[in-house]
């Protein structure tokens, strides 16, 4: 090997370790790297995406690190993996795990910052304040236009949406001035005498002038400049209602009066650990969440048991050499393995559609019966495991098979001499050696059915519905399915501060069972050993 | 002496009972055969019934005929061959793209030693751990975010969809490969290092011709998966043009899979066939990978 090599690579003296040509290659490439990632943080900032910004800041320094310093020369391979990684997974799970501990969700979608100016934007008509005598104009389609006058004597044009004016007879369509110094005429309009202005509601509901000094008509005699409903005291962190002097302070990311009135919109808050609270201690989610967290288990253990067990027996049953068809057998046995599990999935959902599909119509005309697949909670568990068992024994079968070829025929023969049954044979050869083998693909196997989200959404979405919960929930809903309602579906709200505990609990229980892997195979060790 | 009868009389006995056994398993196999074959049968007979509707279907269907098929490959709201081809592109450079990235940085992790190596060996391997699905929120509103800026990477673009897939499929496929690298032995680098052979060249000229094998089963891994991948799909394309196959056929069945079953039938017969014949024709090659660690079902 070693000599063949040689021939293929160029010879080099041993000490040209660092060349000149890459390195400034290197340089070149790192700088137009800098030049478009400082682009792309500029117009983050100015966008005010300041979470994402700040990723792309780490991804800066730590690309100019990796390609400048000679130490870091290994995470140069690494480098595209590394940024893809702190892109897509490691920065969604931070924003998962920062979630979970706010209210982001219904009410609760934008910053403190945006919900304060926005309730800032509401107004209210003083009963005191700046006062303007007015008369007012009417168009055939229906706009008004107000001509006003303030105590000074000043007049003003206000029309809605536009800037107030102030015209001299003769400009804009101002016709001549009467006594009172009121245009007789404005073009496009019909000057209302005041009773019909008086009495024309229409009139007290439209705004003069444009954003910030908008002007409404108060009484017949006055209109009045409207003021901003609402002071914000950044100091107490609380809104001042102007008109009745209620004070809403922030309580959890809603301003709350004392009496418990909230100014919507809400906005995202830290709630501490309110949704990990609720997932353990809530009594109204108490009921829901024991069974759905009882059925995740048992879903995904008795998922493995099946499956495992019909692989194996098919593995065993077929495993003597020279048994006719083998190949054509294996060939028609992986065949669910081999069909996209979308697509498979949703086969079976319309082959036990109740009336419709075709085993409940065989069942019907055998029996007069069938199983209520959907509608029923334990057949619809059942139903669940029939399809992941269909789905995954030829999994099992091949690695099943495989395994079962590691295994020396040696032990078998000892075991004839001992005259071991061969179901004996079984339980203390077979099994545990096979066992041994494939166990930390059944483990991973489990926790790819405790969070097995496509099966339970695609088939039937959880249902049938669990009762009286306060969020929907399923009764073969398993907790990713349930944190894909609170998040996704939004029937009564989504709520991803709770469903992101969720996701934090699943993560805590799944990796725990990894570790707990990890330490049966030993992988850790075999990581150390090998530095 | 032995009994030359007795031991006759034991030899056809066993063989009897071989055959008898043979013939048990035969007929298990033929249950077997039924019950993994059925619903591709039940599709295949629905995609020729000329009814085409859910109630109306027998196993033999009374007309068959590809009335079907041609209604599907015609269909504007159904465009079969774009979503295939959506789905065939984005499957491909994502195995592509994923394998290089992937490939290299696992020759790292294998041939280099390195402060924080295993902390970052670990950490890869915990962090796969947690449970995406939720991360969707995440991911969705960085993609919009960015298409603000860069709108060919931003939502309801091919682009951004393969960014996250290669993201999520880093820690696996490293692990994978990491795996099967130190099975090549050092002395192979050990002897060009001594030639003066870089790292680069040792990795493109020696490593990377002896791991073929394993190239295949993990690209093609990557393939199918991707493929067959219909969340995030979901989440991030937005336009009929731009689905997937695995998003387009989750739509049809929302919205009239009774009524349209057999157009429904033949799209998803049409959508599983390559990865069925990839999977028979390479059978012995994904079962070798399959059982290094990569878990479907």
């Amino acid at each position: 090997m070693a000599s063949s090599a040689s021939t293929n690579i160029p010879q080099k003296p041993a000490s040209s370790t660092n060349p000149a040509l890459p390195r400034l290659v290197r340089l070149a490439l790192l700088v137009i790297i800098d030049a478009a990632i400082i682009w792309f943080l500029n117009r983050l900032v100015t966008l005010g995406y300041y979470p994402l910004a700040a990723v792309f800041l780490v991804i800066l320094l730590f690309v100019n690190v990796v390609l400048l310093r000679q130490e870091a020369y290994p995470l140069r391979w690494m480098i595209v993996g590394l940024v893809l990684m702190t892109l897509f997974v490691i920065y969604p799970i931070l924003f998962t795990v920062w979630v979970a501990f706010t209210n982001y969700g219904e009410g609760h979608l934008i910053t403190q910052e945006q919900a304060v100016d926005q309730i800032l934007q509401a107004k209210y008509l003083p009963e005191t304040g700046k006062a303007y005598s007015w008369t007012a104009y009417k168009s055939p389609d229906g706009s008004y236009a107000l001509w006003l006058k303030d105590a000074e004597g000043s007049t003003f044009l206000a029309l809605p949406g536009e800037p107030l004016s102030q015209p001299q007879p003769g400009e804009a369509g101002i016709g001549e001035l009467d006594d009172k110094g009121i245009p007789k005429t404005i073009e496009g309009y019909q000057r209302l005498n005041a009773i019909v202005a008086a009495t024309d509601k229409n009139l007290t509901q439209i705004l003069f002038g444009e954003e910030g000094t908008t002007i409404q008509v108060r009484s017949p005699s006055e209109a009045a400049e409207l003021l901003p409903l609402y002071v914000f005291d950044a100091e107490a962190d609380a809104m001042i209602n102007q008109q009745t002097g209620v004070v809403y302070s922030n309580i959890r990311g809603s301003f709350t009066s004392p009496t418990g009135q909230q100014l919507r919109p809400g906005f995202i808050a830290s709630v501490q650990l309110q949704n990990f609270k609720d997932f353990f201690v809530s009594p109204a989610l108490r009921g829901p969440m024991v069974r759905i967290v009882t059925w995740n288990f048992a879903f995904a253990f008795f998922s493995l048991l099946l499956n495992f067990s019909l692989g194996l027996l098919i593995a065993i049953v077929y495993n003597e050499p020279g048994f006719p068809f083998k190949k054509l057998i294996r060939s028609l046995l992986i065949i669910p393995y081999t069909v996209p599990a979308l697509i498979t999935i949703l086969i079976w959902r319309s082959m036990l559609n109740p009336e419709l599909g075709v085993i409940d119509r065989a069942l019907e005309n055998m029996f007069g019966w069938a199983p209520p697949w959907f509608t029923d909670q334990l057949w619809a568990k059942v139903a669940i495991l029939i399809v992941n068992l269909w789905l995954s024994y030829p999994y099992f079968m091949l690695i099943c098979s495989g395994a079962l070829q590691s295994i020396s025929e040696d032990y078998y023969a000892a075991a004839q001499v001992d005259g071991a049954s061969p179901w004996q044979q079984f339980w203390n050869i077979t099994l545990p050696l096979l066992l041994v083998a494939v166990g930390p693909l059944l483990v991973a196997s489990f926790t790819f059915n405790f969070n097995n989200f496509n099966l339970i959404y695609l088939f039937n979405a959880g249902g049938p519905p669990i009762a009286g919960t306060p969020t929907p929930a399923g009764h073969t809903d398993i907790l990713i399915s349930y944190v894909y309602n609170l998040a996704f579906s939004g029937s009564r709200g989504v709520n991803y501060g709770f469903a992101s505990a969720i996701t934090i609990v699943i993560f805590f229980i799944v990796g725990t069972i990894t570790l707990f892997q990890f330490r049966y195979t030993r992988m850790w060790e075999e990581v150390s050993e090998n530095v | 002496m032995s009994d030359m009868g007795t031991f006759q009389q034991l030899r056809s006995s066993i063989k009897t009972r071989r055959k008898v056994s043979v013939a048990l398993r035969l007929i298990l196999a033929v249950f077997l055969i039924i019950f993994s074959i059925f619903p591709i049968l039940w599709v295949l007979s629905a995609s020729l019934n000329p009814t085409g509707t859910l109630a109306t279907q027998k196993l033999i269907p009374d007309n068959p005929g590809f009335g079907n098929y041609t209604e599907l490959l015609n269909s504007t709201q159904f465009p079969f061959w774009t979503w295939f081809g959506n789905s065939i592109k984005i499957a491909t450079i994502t195995a592509v793209l994923s394998l290089s990235i992937t490939t290299i940085a696992a020759y790292a992790f294998s041939r280099f030693r390195f402060k924080g190596r295993q902390t970052m060996l670990k950490g890869l391997l915990l962090i796969q751990t947690f449970p995406t699905l939720l991360a969707l929120v995440a991911t969705f509103l960085m993609i919009s975010q960015v298409g603000d800026i860069i709108p060919f990477l931003g939502l309801n673009t091919h682009a951004s969809l393969i960014l996250v897939y290669l993201g999520g499929a880093m820690g696996v496929n490293i692990w994978l490969m990491k795996g099967y690298l130190d099975t090549v032995p050092r002395d192979i680098d050990e002897s060009a290092m001594v030639e003066g052979a870089t790292h680069w060249q040792i990795f493109t000229r020696l490593i990377l011709p002896l791991l073929r094998p394993i190239l295949v089963v993990v690209g093609l891994l990557s393939y199918i998966g991707t493929y067959g991948e219909f969340v995030l799909a979901r989440v991030l394309l937005k336009s009929n043009e731009n689905y997937t196959l695995m998003v387009g056929l989750e739509r049809f069945a929302g919205a009239q899979m009774s009524q349209r079953w057999g157009v429904f039938a033949a799209g998803a017969l049409m959508g599983a066939l390559p990865i069925m014949i990839i999977y028979l024709i390479l059978q012995d090659l994904i079962v070798g990978g399959l059982t290094t660690g990569a878990v479907k079902g």
